[in-house]
């Protein structure tokens, strides 16, 4: 088992190395000069040159690349050329604001999948299932953005004026100072991942419930409390790991938007800021960071697939 | 005398009905009634209702069945006579696994491929409560362990069930309905798909323990050899009736109802046969030479040789695993993969199909096992038979109508079924048109997969007619692939045994059959049930 977890290890390595590879070179065909970016349209080209050589860019591309890449193994990730600072200083506290975000809604959604899935599951075909797969059919449809206005036109405004609709948070303190901000945001991003991990999971549930082993294992007289949380639940847990796994990293990804809506001081936020003013250095941070949390995320269900599943556990003893 | 008898039965079903939830029947009024220490098969062909019956025993109904009246009483051992269908759920629960047990077809897929085999059996006690404490249950799985042929030690017990053979999880199967003592036992087809060795050896252990234990033992089968085996009565079953119940003397030797009479023609037997048509033994059509496979570091078949002559049948015997389809697949051409050569008519075919000519595809041919997977479930018969002769010749469209009619005709597939899609068809009339896509490129060589396996008994016989008539009428070489030793006077001219990758034996079948050189020929004619 350990062998077959090193070697995805590695091989998520290599996808990340390949990843940086390809934000680097991304960056480079964006349209425009940073420099000129940074000083405007009326900048001498004296001025322009001086700011290249400090930025490094008359460098050779491959000599750039791997001093970038050295300073993200040395935890250095370049500096921002619109705020003159460090990237670490303008990232840090913004990835604690997103992973708060994604970590709240990541358990939640989890959580609430794998429950109402594996309740649908068992009441499959009565009234309660289809009300389950209708619902969820319908919010899986709707796009994050359509999700996150209904909930602001429908919490913080005239319906039910309950929740405030932006981030209010002053610079410098955090966002969780104030949980009743976090609550919209958090609400959105569950509602968008839920239905996918509910869905897959009935499904999945279903089938094991179909099983044979199911079968005898209620034809032993064993309780159906047990025989859903021993027989069943083990099985499907494998198949659903890997949709939970591709909803996570989307999540990494759809948080963008989210931040956005919510004007919630995260990374998605920092990327747009960044993409605007054609601050390179922050682009490929944070396009690494979103790519490693994918990486990390089907990974971790890669393992779970792998440990769920004891043929692949005692592959090696064999 | 049905009063004193009554009070003696374990198992006593009444006037059982079951319908689908759309009303159609399932069972039409079934009763059989089973004393303890006494087997009784419950014999049928798939889609009699015969493993509804049985689940219908332990107050179970698959999804879409539905219970429509009569009565299942049980008579426990040691307590209150019990009328299963009309108890609540939960009470139902307290009976299975404890009163009323049930040992399921396929192992593989009944036991629970992420719990210990140890675990598995342990639960079956906890559940009921059988036992005082731990140790005393940990006792008793380690007793009935061993009273199925297992070893009983702890390592054994932390198993998964993918570390086990075929055999070995039938036998845990076992052992977990008989961990509770229960009265009776319900066994749903145990033996199909194990060999003849295993096969053997199950039907040893469920008949020591249902004589040991007073058990009354339902045991559900289609092999009517089996049931000589193992029963002493008999209940044949057919369209969600029984036709007809006896003695399994009475029954099997002078069978009464015109079905069972059928039945019992249509098992093949190691003594029977009928006339076999005479080969040609001037050249060799097909001859492999040396032939060896290995599967990384498993050597799957070592220099295998082997000739067939046109118009002669070769029945290649093995158990599973013993490199029979791998042979097959590589004289087809679907295994590149191999060392040696195989020759057609003195020439050397490639290893692949694809460098093939188009004459050498033509000249071999293939039918698989499963006609339910093998065809095109989106083309209609007529289509599906027709693409080998889109792809190997150059026929006009017309041409090509003729000779796919002319084809069907030979496998007595009539001209509207062969409109029709495969899943309109039942398993019998699959494989005919599977046997007709083969043949309608007038093959030299014929090769059989384990043609018959997934086929019920009756279907077997006419099949195996079929491909009788066939050879005789085209002269086409024939290899027939299968497990069962039974089939051989009936198909085979010549046999050649497999074992672990090579051939132990070969020879004209009746030398073969009276006079078997090596050890395993032996014992697996032995083992070989008869009627």
């Amino acid at each position: 088992m350990s062998r077959l977890i090193i070697r995805r290890l590695l091989v998520s390595l290599v996808v990340l190395w390949l990843v940086s590879l390809l934000v680097f070179v991304a960056t480079l065909l964006l349209p425009g000069d940073p420099a000129r970016a940074i000083l405007g349209q009326q900048a001498t080209p004296d001025r322009i040159a001086a700011l290249q050589a400090q930025l490094n860019l008359d460098a050779p591309v491959w000599e750039r690349y791997l001093s970038w890449l050295g300073g993200v193994f040395t935890g250095d990730l370049g500096t921002s050329a619109a705020t003159q600072g460090p990237v670490n200083d303008l990232l840090g506290d913004r990835i604690g604001a997103s992973l708060v975000l994604l970590v709240t809604a990541a358990v939640l959604s989890t959580l609430v999948g794998l429950a109402l899935g594996t309740w649908s599951a068992v009441r499959r075909g009565r009234a309660a299932d289809h009300t389950v797969s209708g619902i969820s059919l319908v919010i899986a449809a709707l796009p994050e953005f359509v999700i996150g206005v209904a909930l602001i036109v429908l919490l913080s405004t005239t319906v039910f004026p309950l929740l405030p609709s932006v981030t209010l948070a002053p610079p410098g303190e955090p966002v969780w100072s104030q949980p009743l901000q976090l609550i919209l945001p958090v609400l959105t991003l569950t509602l968008v991942v839920t239905p996918y991990i509910t869905r897959m999971m009935r499904a999945t549930m279903s089938e094991v419930l179909d099983s044979g082993y199911v079968e005898m294992a209620r034809l032993k007289g064993i309780p159906e409390r047990t025989v859903l949380t021993r027989h069943a639940l083990p099985h499907a847990i494998g198949p659903v790991a890997q949709v939970i796994a591709l909803q996570l990293a989307w999540l990494a990804g759809g948080v963008v938007v989210v931040e956005f809506l919510f004007r919630y001081p995260g990374v998605g936020q920092a990327l747009i800021d960044a993409v605007n003013n054609r601050d390179v250095e922050v682009v490929q941070a944070i396009t690494l960071l979103i790519a490693a949390v994918y990486i990390v995320v089907n990974l971790l269900a890669d393992i779970v697939g792998i440990v769920t599943n004891p043929r692949l556990r005692t592959e090696v003893s064999r | 005398m049905t009063a004193q008898v009554t009070l003696t039965h374990a198992l006593e079903v009444e006037d059982l009905r079951v319908n689908t939830l759309a009303g159609s029947p399932v069972l039409k009024g079934v009763s059989y009634s089973i004393a303890p220490g006494e087997v009784l098969a419950l014999v049928g062909e798939s889609g009699s209702g015969k493993t509804t019956a049985g689940l219908a025993a332990l107050g179970h109904f698959r999804r879409g069945l539905a219970p429509a009246g009569g009565t299942v009483t049980a008579n426990p051992r040691d307590g209150q006579s019990v009328e299963v269908l009309g108890l609540a759920e939960r009470r139902r629960r307290a009976l299975r696994g404890h009163t009323l047990s049930y040992v399921p077809q396929d192992p593989a897929l009944s036991l629970n491929p992420a719990l210990r085999i140890g675990l598995q059996i342990a639960e079956v006690l906890e559940a009921h409560g059988y036992g005082a404490s731990d140790d005393e249950r940990s006792a008793r799985v380690a007793e009935v362990l061993g009273e199925v042929g297992l070893p009983a030690d702890e390592d054994y017990q932390r198993r998964y069930p993918h570390q086990l053979s075929g055999g070995q999880q039938q036998r845990v199967g076992i052992a977990m309905a008989f961990a509770c003592r229960p009265s009776v036992v319900v066994l749903d087809e145990p033996t199909t798909g194990l060999d003849v060795t295993t096969q053997t050896l199950v039907l040893r252990t469920v008949s020591e323990l249902t004589t040991e234990h007073g058990v009354a033992a339902l045991y559900i089968t289609h092999d009517l050899a089996v049931v000589a085996a193992i029963a002493d009565r008999v209940a044949v079953m057919r369209g969600g009736e029984i036709v007809e119940s006896g003695t399994v003397e009475e029954v099997l030797r002078r069978p009464s109802h015109s079905y069972t009479r059928e039945l019992v023609d249509a098992v093949p037997d190691l003594d029977g046969g009928g006339e076999l048509p005479t080969p040609d033994a001037d050249a060799a059509t097909l001859r492999v030479t040396d032939l060896s496979v290995s599967f990384g570091e498993h050597r799957v078949l070592s220099d295998v040789s082997l000739t067939v002559h046109s118009g002669e049948c070769l029945l290649l015997l093995g158990e599973s695993g013993s490199g029979k389809t791998t042979l097959s697949r590589c004289v087809a051409g679907l295994n590149d993969d191999h060392s040696g050569s195989v020759e057609l008519d003195g020439t050397a075919l490639a290893a692949s199909t694809r460098r093939r000519s188009a004459d050498q595809l033509r000249a071999v041919q293939y039918v698989f096992q499963s006609p339910y997977s093998s065809l095109n479930p989106r083309r209609t018969i007529a289509q599906s038979v027709e693409v080998p002769l889109e792809m190997l010749t150059d026929l006009d469209r017309a041409q090509r109508r003729e000779r796919v009619g002319q084809t069907l005709d030979k496998v007595r597939l009539s001209r509207e079924l062969a409109q029709r899609l495969p899943d309109q068809l039942s398993g019998g009339e699959r494989q005919r048109a599977a046997i007709a896509r083969a043949l309608v490129t007038t093959p030299k060589v014929l090769l059989c997969d384990e043609v018959t396996s997934a086929l019920d008994v009756s279907v077997q016989a006419t099949i195996i007619d079929l491909l009788c008539e066939l050879r005789a009428e085209l002269g086409t070489a024939m290899v027939f692939v299968t497990h069962n030793i039974a089939l051989a006077r009936h198909v085979a001219d010549r046999i050649a045994v497999l074992r672990g990758g090579e051939i132990v034996e070969t020879g004209p079948v009746d030398d073969v059959l009276s006079d078997p050189r090596h050890e395993y020929t032996r014992q697996l004619l032995a083992n070989t049930p008869r009627m």
